[in-house]
C-alpha cells in the first residue's frame, strides 16, 4: 500500500512541499461541495475513529445539529497518552498540514467556526511545530476568514494539556479545555447536544481527521476498498517492546500481527519466542503469543481474538518477560491516572496495584488471584468513563490467559500475616 | 507578577476562548515558563487575572502533573518507566541516574542540580528507553548514553 498519512516525502511538513504534492486540493474540492455532501462522503467511506473507540466518523459528524442558535465546536484530540501509542506525534512532526486541512474540512462539513486542537502537555516541542505550520496555513488563506474566497470562515486554536491521561477521554478533554480539572462527564448528554461551554461539540482523534482530505480527494469508494471492508483505510500501527525495529508503520487495516512483527518490524531480538502481545495500547486485553497466528490489525479480527484494536499500539513481550512485573506496572499507571471521581476506579485501581505488588514480591495468597478478578469485575461497567474498564481489562485478561504466572508467585509460607505494602503514589 | 510581556501574551490568549476560565491552563503555562514553577502567590495572582477563585486555580494546578507547585532542581530529569520503556531497560537508566546524580525518583539532589521523576508513557515507545528534560526528548538511551548526557549538562 502507498503511504498517505506519513508519506516518504522529504520536508512534507513544509507548506510549499505539501502544496507541490497536491496538498490543500481536498479542501478546495470540499469547499465546492455542500457541507452535507462532505459528511456523506466520510460516512460512506466507513472511516472509523483512530483514537481507541473505533466509532464511525461520518456517523458521529451527523450528530451535530444542523440548526442551532449556539456556536458549534470541533475538538481534535491530540492527547495521545495510551501506553504503547506514539503515532499522532508523527503527524504533528511530519504531516501537520494534512491535520490542518482535515480540520478545516471537518469544520466546513459541520458548520463549525472554531476548532481546538488539544495536544498533551509533554508534546510542547510538537505544539511549536504545529503552530508554525498553522501560522503558514493562515498566511496562505487556508484557515481564517473567507477561506479561498468560499465565504466559509473557521479558526483553529492550539491548546496544550498539562499532564493527565484522562484528558484523552472526550468529556474530560472538554472540561480540561474549559479550564477545569480533567473530570469526565456523565453521559448523556452527549457532546453533540451539550459539549464545551454548553454548545454542540464533536471530538475526533488527530489521525482520524487526517483521513478526511484523503477521502475527499479520492472518493469514498476508493477509500472503502483499502484494507478490511468494515474497518477500512490506512492505519498507523505502533510497534514497541521486544522488537528489532520499533516504530510507527503505516499499513492498510487487516495486516496480520505476525507480518507486522516479523516482516515490517524485524522480528524479536535474539530470535526469542513471543510470550505475549498487547495489540492496541495498554487498555486492550493481552494475548498469548501462540494465539496471534492469523489475527489481523482490524476491529473485528481483534475482537474475535479476545482483544481490541484500540490505538493500534502493539507491545511485544518475549519468552523471558516477567508478566507479573508488567501487569503490576500497568496497574500502577491506571492508579496514577484515575481522576478520582468514581469510587470503584479511585479505590479499585489502587487496591489492584497493592495486591499485584504482593505477587511481584512473591508474597501473595492463592485467594488473591480471585480477589484481583473480583475487584476488576466490580470496577468494569461501574464508572463514569472507560478508564475504569481500561484498568480492569488488562488484569482480567492476564489472569484468564496467564494464571500460571500468578500461581508461581503465591507465597510458599503458610503464614497468614504478611508485611503490609504501603500504597504510596 | 507576570512580566508585562507575559501579561500581554495572557490577554491575547484570553481572546481565543469564549470564557476566560478556559485561558487558565495556557496562562499557568506562561507563569511556569516564566518562573520555573507556580507559587501560591502566583496562583492567587492568576486567579485574580482571570476572575477565578484561588481554590479553583489550586485545584487545577494540583490535578495536572506537569504544573510544579514546588521549585525544582536546575535540570528536571523525567524518566519513563511504563511498559515499553521498562521492557527495553528503563531500570538501568534510573540506576545510572541515581548513581550519577545522587537522587532517586521524587528527589532533588543535595546540590540542587537535579530533580528526578518517574513519569508515565511519553509517546516515545519507538525510541525506548527515554527521558525528557523540559521539552526535549532523549531517546534510545543506554547507561553509557545517559552518562554522556548527564556529563554534558553543566
Amino acid at each position: 500500500m502507498d503511504r498517505y498519512i506519513l508519506p516518504e516525502i522529504p520536508n512534507y511538513h513544509k507548506l510549499e512541499v505539501y502544496e507541490e504534492h497536491g496538498g490543500y486540493g481536498a479542501l478546495k474540492k470540499a469547499l465546492g461541495m455542500k457541507p452535507e455532501e462532505v459528511t456523506d462522503e466520510v460516512k460512506k467511506s466507513n472511516l472509523r475513529g483512530r483514537g481507541g473507540a473505533c466509532f464511525p466518523t461520518g456517523l458521529k459528524w451527523t450528530f451535530m445539529p444542523k440548526q442551532t442558535t449556539k456556536a458549534k465546536y470541533l475538538c481534535v484530540n491530540g492527547d495521545e497518552s495510551e501506553p504503547g501509542t506514539f503515532k499522532d506525534r508523527q503527524i504533528f512532526e511530519f504531516n501537520p498540514h494534512m491535520l490542518i486541512e482535515g480540520t478545516v474540512i471537518a469544520c466546513y462539513a459541520m458548520g463549525i467556526t472554531t476548532a481546538y486542537i488539544y495536544i498533551r502537555g509533554e508534546y510542547g516541542k510538537w505544539v511549536k511545530m504545529l503552530q508554525k505550520a498553522l501560522d503558514d496555513a493562515y498566511a496562505k488563506g487556508y484557515v481564517g476568514q473567507n477561506i479561498l474566497s468560499s465565504g466559509f470562515s473557521t479558526n483553529i486554536v492550539l491548546h496544550k494539556g498539562a499532564g493527565a491521561y484522562i484528558c484523552g477521554e472526550e468529556s474530560a478533554l472538554m472540561n480540561s479545555l474549559e479550564g477545569q480539572r480533567g473530570y469526565p462527564r456523565v453521559k448523556p448528554p452527549f457532546p453533540a447536544q451539550n459539549g464545551v461551554w454548553g454548545c454542540p461539540t464533536t471530538i475526533n482523534n488527530v489521525e482520524t481527521i487526517c483521513n478526511a482530505p484523503l477521502i475527499i480527494n479520492k472518493g469514498w469508494e476508493w477509500y472503502s476498498k483499502i484494507g478490511t471492508p468494515k474497518h477500512p483505510g490506512p492505519i498507523l500501527v505502533g510497534i514497541s517492546g521486544h522488537i528489532n525495529k520499533p516504530g510507527v508503520y503505516e499499513v492498510a487495516t487487516g495486516e496480520l500481527l505476525t507480518d507486522l512483527i516479523y516482516r515490517y518490524a524485524g522480528g524479536v531480538p535474539n530470535d526469542k519466542k513471543i510470550k505475549a502481545v498487547i495489540p492496541g495500547g495498554s487498555s486492550t486485553m493481552i494475548l498469548r503469543g501462540e494465539t496471534i497466528e492469523g489475527v489481523r490489525m482490524d476491529a473485528d479480527s481483534l475482537k474475535a481474538a479476545g482483544s481490541s484494536v484500540g490505538t493500534a499500539g502493539m507491545i511485544v513481550m518475549d519468552e523471558d518477560t516477567d508478566l507479573i512485573r508488567v501487569i503490576t506496572r500497568i496497574a500502577k499507571f491506571y492508579y496514577h491516572e484515575s481522576c478520582g471521581q468514581c469510587t470503584p476506579c479511585r479505590e479499585g485501581t489502587g487496591w489492584l496495584w497493592k495486591i499485584l505488588k504482593r505477587f511481584e514480591a512473591g508474597d501473595a495468597q492463592e485467594s488473591d488471584i480471585d480477589l484481583l478478578m473480583d475487584i476488576a469485575n466490580n470496577i468494569e461497567g461501574n464508572t463514569i468513563c472507560a478508564l475504569g474498564d481500561a484498568a480492569a481489562w488488562p488484569v482480567q485478561s492476564m489472569i484468564r490467559r496467564f494464571r500460571d504466572e500468578f500461581e508461581k508467585r503465591v507465597s510458599k509460607s503458610s503464614s497468614k500475616n504478611r508485611a503490609s505494602v504501603p500504597v504510596a503514589s | 507578577m507576570l512580566t508585562e510581556e507575559n501579561l500581554k501574551k495572557a490577554e491575547e490568549i484570553r481572546k481565543k476562548y469564549p470564557a476566560s476560565q478556559a485561558a487558565l491552563l495556557p496562562v499557568l503555562w506562561i507563569a511556569q515558563e516564566q518562573d520555573g514553577w507556580i507559587s501560591e502567590e502566583m496562583m492567587r495572582y492568576v486567579g485574580k487575572l482571570l476572575d477565578l477563585p484561588y481554590g479553583h486555580v489550586l485545584g487545577v494546578v494540583t490535578f495536572y502533573s506537569m504544573y510544579n507547585s514546588k521549585k525544582l532542581g536546575k535540570y528536571h530529569l523525567e524518566v519513563c518507566t511504563n511498559i515499553s520503556c521498562m521492557l527495553r531497560g528503563s531500570d538501568k537508566i534510573l540506576e545510572t541516574i541515581e548513581h550519577r546524580c545522587g537522587a532517586k525518583p521524587g528527589e532533588t539532589s543535595a546540590d540542587g542540580k537535579w530533580t528526578v521523576s518517574e513519569v508515565e508513557c511519553m509517546g516515545a515507545c519507538g525510541g525506548a528507553p527515554m527521558l525528557s528534560i523540559g521539552e526535549e526528548y532523549y531517546e534510545n538511551l543506554t547507561p553509557k548514553k545517559t552518562e554522556e548526557l548527564l556529563s554534558s549538562l553543566k
